[in-house]
């Protein structure tokens, strides 16, 4: 075990070292550098430039050595968790932060729990009451779930959820708490405000996992195990508890890799919409602004909760699923 | 005597036709209709049975459909303005009027400024019906971009509007808009799954004929790709497309970043579906009996997946189309002139509009059309492409 995740672990580095080098390529792709725009810029409004300053943000990027040695100087930044310098707010990357990378690790975690919760027993049910009109009625509405661009639904429920509800426009906790230390009160008022991103980010997720959910089990029931279960006379309740359905709690785990990278895209552009105060709106800006270090920080943190994210369904399978035989050689 | 002995023998029946005893092994006109169609057809037919897709399949070609007429059938062009009508609420057809038949027409839309408010206020003048001209001249447009031409499918009387889904805040047609917008919004995805679909062919033909070390490298290549979260690095990738670029090249620049994520689901398919074919006796066969790799492949393998690729490739087009919605909604995707459905529903952007003009929203309406078309014509096409059900 110790050995497949040491294993596992180290085959993450170079598809992290592989997904910098996009990154960093993606951050040197808009014409001249943003320095250059940026005293530009400072000239055009008739501000002194200081150059005192522009030495040191030079001398920070290393701008003027060669690529290969910038990017080796971004990455070791990284790794020693400076993420690098915002042009466009003056301050270091990791304040300009702040919680932000939490509060979107919390909104996907709990999207990902939204997405089990609802997805498991409808999928249970589809599969069990396969072509009846439940079945064809939930899975519509799966489709609908897919079809339904989020932000859109975002707004909508933003709109019903502060008419019929009360609740504050956008944001992930009420007014009064921002920028306020944690504590319960705070807790309270984020919850209050979560479900709304959640069932929107959820849905898309959501209506995959029940097909992909669906098919599985019903692969899982037409199996020889079942159908000489069913023979013994087992009750069908107890036929369906006792084996199809672990398999499909495995089937729960491996499938994060396919639903986090979704979870993520729809967080992003959902939080646009809501303004959460998750990594969304401030990538978009950055974006827009052409404030590539910081976009390229949040690339590359959201990429790295996706391979980790995957790396820790991984393992999980392996503890879970017997089936899963590490060392080979071992007969049974 | 010889009476009784007959009597004793068992009755039994024997034909007195001639015995063929390959008459077991001969088919039946439908069976041999069956069984000498070729794969395509068999596809069609299997393709027939399921209504769904078959519906889907008419509603997609009746959208690309209007595409090649968006001129005639929007009642008014893509940037004509109304001054007068700024954010105009729907106008609704009517019939009757009075209790007297007079055929499709519309009341006059009367605008008045709400003092409290401050909204403009659009009220229906029911005093007098406005029937509607069909097959008339109109707006005058240029069709394609080069003929001139003012023929509409519908126009209002002269002097009256006919806002069938309201106006914008530049007193725009939403409904002309949206018939417009498709163009561009159809477009995308298609061209894009073109790209994708060549570049999934090639490298993943690569990967799975070769093998081996350049196996290795694209495989873990398209890991790392779908490691990425697929929107923000269309996101990042689209923001970097240069200020400068004319509308139309940022439309394609656009489509070719669509493409580049999505091929690496096709070039997995075709990988798994190469190396798993190139076992196959015919296969074997094939190259016992000298035939060069490239023979193989055209002539052997492609057209066993063929039909399955296109089915997937019509899977991933409701992506892209979202992808670009997405994008222009997010105004880092194409933008104006350029008029897709996320260009349009860029404007309903904040909450105001879901409350002031709700209308607006309505560019949303064909996008969830043609994704559940797209989503429901390719499982379809999958199932009919299977032929192991």
């Amino acid at each position: 075990m110790l050995r497949y995740i040491v294993h596992r672990v180290l085959l993450m580095i170079p598809t992290l070292i592989a997904i910098s080098i996009i990154i960093f390529v993606i951050i040197q792709l808009p014409p001249g550098n943003y320095l250059e725009s940026y005293i530009a810029e400072l000239q055009a409004q008739g501000e002194s430039v200081d150059p005192q300053k522009i030495a040191f943000l030079r001398e920070y990027y290393g701008l003027d050595k060669p690529m290969a040695e910038q990017y080796l100087h971004w990455v070791w930044g990284m790794l020693r968790g400076d993420f690098g310098y915002s042009f466009e707010f003056n301050l270091p990357v990791t304040k300009v932060v702040g919680d932000r990378m939490l509060l979107t690790m919390l909104v996907s975690a709990t999207t990902i729990l939204f997405t089990w919760a609802v997805a498991f027993p409808i999928g249970i049910y589809s599969a069990t009451h396969q072509y009846s009109w439940g079945d064809y009625g939930l899975s519509f509405i799966g489709f609908l779930g897919i079809a339904v661009p989020n932000f859109m639904l975002a707004l909508v429920m933003m709109y019903l959820a502060n008419v019929y509800f009360g609740t504050s426009i956008g944001g992930l906790m009420g007014p009064e708490f921002i920028g306020k230390p944690w504590s319960w009160a705070k807790f309270v008022s984020v919850l209050e405000h979560i479900w709304i991103p959640v069932i929107v980010i959820g849905t898309h997720s959501t209506a995959g996992m029940i097909r992909r959910l669906r098919a599985n089990l019903l692969d899982e029931l037409q199996k020889q195990y079942v159908v000489t279960a069913r023979a013994k006379g087992l009750p069908p309740r107890k036929v369906l508890f006792k084996y199809p359905l672990r398999m499909a709690l495995n089937f729960f785990i491996s499938d994060i890799g396919s639903i986090l990278p979704h979870v993520i895209s729809g967080a992003e552009i959902t939080a646009v919409v809501l303004s959460l105060p998750t990594a969304g709106p401030m990538l978009l800006n950055a974006l827009k602004s052409q404030d590539m270090y910081l976009a390229g920080s949040f690339l590359m943190f959201l990429a790295l909760m996706i391979v980790i994210g995957v790396l820790i369904s991984d393992l999980a399978l392996v503890a879970l699923d017997p089936r899963i035989r590490l060392q080979g050689g071992v007969a049974r | 005597m010889s009476t009784a002995a007959a009597t004793d023998k068992l009755e039994h029946f024997v034909s007195d036709a001639p015995f063929d005893p390959t008459s077991a092994a001969r088919l039946t006109p439908e069976q041999e209709r069956f069984y000498l169609a070729s794969q395509w057809k068999l596809m069609w037919w299997k393709f027939k049975l399921h209504r769904v897709a078959v519906v889907s399949g008419i509603i997609l070609l009746l959208m690309y459909a209007s595409t090649i007429v968006t001129e005639v059938l929007a009642p008014y062009n893509l940037h004509t303005r109304h001054t007068d009508f700024i954010y105009a609420s729907p106008q609704s057809v009517h019939l009757f009027h009075e209790g007297r038949f007079v055929g499709p027409f519309v009341y006059e839309l009367r605008k008045s400024l709400n003092m409290e408010t401050l909204r403009r206020e659009y009220a229906e003048d029911t005093s007098r019906p406005l029937p509607l001209r069909f097959f008339c001249s109109g707006d005058p447009y240029k069709f394609w971009g080069m003929i001139d031409m003012s023929f509409h499918l519908v126009c209002p009387e002269e002097g009256a509007t006919l806002f069938l889904l309201g106006t914008d805040r530049l007193g725009r047609d939403v409904l002309s808009r949206i018939l417009y917008g498709a163009r561009i919004s159809l477009t995308i995805g298609l061209l894009g799954i073109f790209i994708s679909f060549a570049l999934g062919l090639v490298i993943g033909g690569i990967a799975g004929y070769f093998g081996g070390m350049v196996d290795l490298v694209i495989q873990r290549v398209i890991e790392v790709i779908r490691s990425f979260p697929e929107l923000p690095l269309w996101m990042a990738l689209s923001a970097v497309l240069p200020v400068t670029w004319s509308p139309i090249l940022i439309y394609f620049g656009i489509t070719g970043i669509l493409a580049m994520l999505e091929w690496t689901g096709l070039a997995r398919a075709v990988r798994s579906k190469l190396l798993a074919l190139r076992e196959e006796d015919y296969c074997t066969a094939a190259r016992l009996m000298g035939a060069r790799p490239k023979r193989i492949i055209g002539r052997h393998l492609l057209p066993g997946f063929m039909s399955h690729l296109i089915a997937s490739a019509t899977l991933s087009i409701p992506g892209m189309i979202l992808g670009e919605t997405a994008l222009s909604f997010l105004g880092i995707g194409l933008r104006p002139p350029i008029t897709s459905w996320g260009v349009l529903l860029n404007e309903a952007q904040n909450i105001n509009v879901v409350a002031l003009y709700p209308w607006l929203m309505l560019p949303v309406v064909p996008v969830i059309v043609i994704i559940l078309a797209f989503n429901f014509f390719g499982d379809g096409l999958r199932d009919a492409a299977d032929p192991y059900r």
